[in-house]
């Protein structure tokens, strides 16, 4: 149509297009599957995975905010082999990039998910130093550049696959955080992981979250997310997948021009079924009236 | 996928409750009772997530179903502004409503505040010839859809907690009493946690199977997002199960009450 090129190529997957379904908002794509047609997307971020299932923490699980939500799933998952065993077969019948999100509690985790999914049909591995919800593992490595160097460096060597190392928000300053990750290997960064928030129920003077504290997402925290592209992709030279509160097309151009190579969205979806499809509506409308060729004109396209 | 639909009529049913007459022949003729919609709340500023509604009843010759609301929050306030002639965007219908087999000749279905809704339609396309219907209300003045449960039902129970109304006390007193008077066949309970414990309880003692319909925050609606979980038993252990997509209905027998 109208001669325009959505196609991206980040680190090594190929995308037809830069929009693509983030992890934990999209299960594995069965549920959406009913909803619209997922050969729409340009590849999907699957459920957090770790080792062995996780039953995750006791609901409630979200509480809405202004224009957002915070979540406390804390990764329930089946469990890495149950989903190269069942829901890989589903997602490949799909022509997307399936990127598979990997969690652990220790670096021997990590390695351990790295080594089997690089064995496994998927296109990349996203690794989650970033889960707020759980207690051990994640974030507590990627809050800092040591931990994020160690994991990354060690599972590097294992890694048959691209690498994108999801980043946290949490941190005073997420550039020394990316470039920990780009100097251990990393082939490409994506961000942001939610915002560490809460929320209380005055009436009952308790926390809504049955973890208390959870991850806060949605159109609240884009200007956060905007910003720390823009900055990330200032430090970096590796590929930035951009998220955090996109909602639409002009939201998608807007992390593109602050130097995302692709974007993901998952919050919108709750709101929106159809989101990620008008999203990427949404991205080609904006390139035939501007007169964009193709997708990666607007990278980093920023006049500043 | 459309999920755009005209509101027929809004009507105030009693101090913070209102019904909401909605056209939609998919969902009217698709629909089990038990099972819910989600509704996007305005455009989404004020109130961000949709929010699930338990299907109160459907007119499948009009092409119409009916959703009774409390005001609880922002969301249902919005709602509660929606008029005739507006559009609503709702999406469904979603999960598993409740087993009509046959074989339940004997039926009770047990209501407490605003889990009676979804009992309605229950006691309409239920196949039973007995159908009883214990529903249970703060006071006399929050009793509301008397008459359409007693037109869809045998028998009509009611209980008020101040007795200002019927029985005084909880529908649960009321349930073990006709319990004890003839074991029904099956049994349904929408309400309050503790009150469908208490249920599910009283008719393992009995050896009566019953299902409950259970609620929780809910995120996408559709089972994609984990976040509307409760504890259901899975061989010798549970998992955190989608109520939006698994239930709202369970079995009283698979599900742990914490």
């Amino acid at each position: 149509m109208n001669n325009i090129n959505l196609e991206i190529n980040i680190a090594g997957i190929k995308l037809k297009n830069p929009v693509i379904a983030a992890s934990g908002c999209f299960g594995f794509g069965r549920e959406y599957s009913r909803y619209f047609d997922l050969n729409r997307l340009g590849g999907i971020a699957v459920k957090g995975l770790t080792k062995l299932a996780r039953k995750g923490n006791p609901p409630p699980r979200i509480a809405e905010t202004p224009s957002g939500i915070l979540n406390s799933v804390g990764l329930q998952n089946p469990g890495v082999k149950t989903f190269i065993e069942k829901e890989i077969p589903f997602l490949r019948s799909y022509g997307i990039a399936i990127i598979a999100n990997a969690s652990g509690n220790t670096i021997e985790d990590y390695e351990y998910m790295v080594e089997i999914l690089s064995s496994a049909d998927v296109d990349g591995i996203e690794l989650n130093l970033s889960c707020p919800n759980v207690k051990e593992g994640c974030m507590s490595f990627g809050s800092t550049s040591n931990g994020v160097f160690e994991v990354v460096s060690r599972v590097k060597k294992k890694a048959g696959k691209p690498l994108i190392v999801k980043l946290t928000p949490n941190v005073t300053d997420i550039t020394e955080i990316a470039r920990a990750a780009e100097t251990a290997g990393a082939d490409s960064v994506s961000l942001i992981n939610t915002l560490l928030g809460m929320a209380i129920d005055a009436k009952t003077k308790r926390p809504i979250l049955g973890n208390v504290t959870g991850g806060l997402s949605g159109p609240a925290v884009k200007p956060i997310a905007l910003r720390m592209v823009y900055q990330v992709s200032k430090a970096v030279k590796i590929p930035i997948i951009g998220m955090g509160g996109i909602s639409n097309g002009t939201d998608a151009v807007e992390f593109l021009l602050a130097g995302a190579s692709a974007v993901m969205l998952g919050t919108a979806g709750f709101v929106n079924p159809m989101a990620w499809v008008e999203t990427i509506e949404g991205l080609e409308k904006y390139m035939i009236e501007n007169n964009v060729k193709s997708v990666t004109e607007l990278i980093g396209g920023l006049i500043a | 996928m459309n999920t755009i639909y005209k509101i027929v009529k809004s009507e105030k049913l009693n101090i913070d409750t209102f019904l909401l007459t909605v056209e939609s022949e998919k969902i009217a003729k698709k629909s089990r009772p038990g099972q819910i919609v989600h509704i996007k709340c305005g455009n989404g500023t004020e109130a961000y997530l949709r929010r699930p509604i338990s299907i109160c009843s459907v007119d499948r010759e009009k092409g119409t179903f009916d959703l009774a609301i409390q005001i609880r929050g922002k969301g249902t306030k919005i709602l509660s502004c929606l008029k005739a002639g507006d559009d609503i965007d709702v999406m469904g219908p979603l999960g598993q409503g409740f087993s009509l087999y046959p074989r339940h000749k004997k039926i009770i279905a047990v209501g407490g505040g605003i889990g009676i809704f979804p009992l309605l339609q229950l006691l309409k396309d239920h196949p039973a010839q007995n159908k009883k219907a214990i529903l249970g209300f703060r006071t006399r003045s929050l009793i509301i859809l008397e008459n359409e449960f007693r037109q869809s039902c045998n028998e009509l129970l009611i209980a008020t907690d101040d007795g200002s109304y019927g029985e005084k006390g909880f529908v649960t007193e009321l349930l073990k009493k006709e319990v004890e008077k003839e074991l029904p066949d099956m049994v349904f309970i929408c309400g309050p946690t503790v009150m469908m414990k208490a249920g599910v309880e009283l008719l393992k003692k009995h050896n009566i199977p019953c299902e409950v319909s259970m609620e929780q925050r809910m995120g996408c609606g559709i089972g994609a997002c984990l976040v509307c979980v409760c504890k259901i038993k899975k061989d010798d252990d549970w998992n955190y199960t989608q109520i939006c997509k698994s239930g709202p209905v369970f079995s009283g027998d698979e599900v742990i009450f914490d």
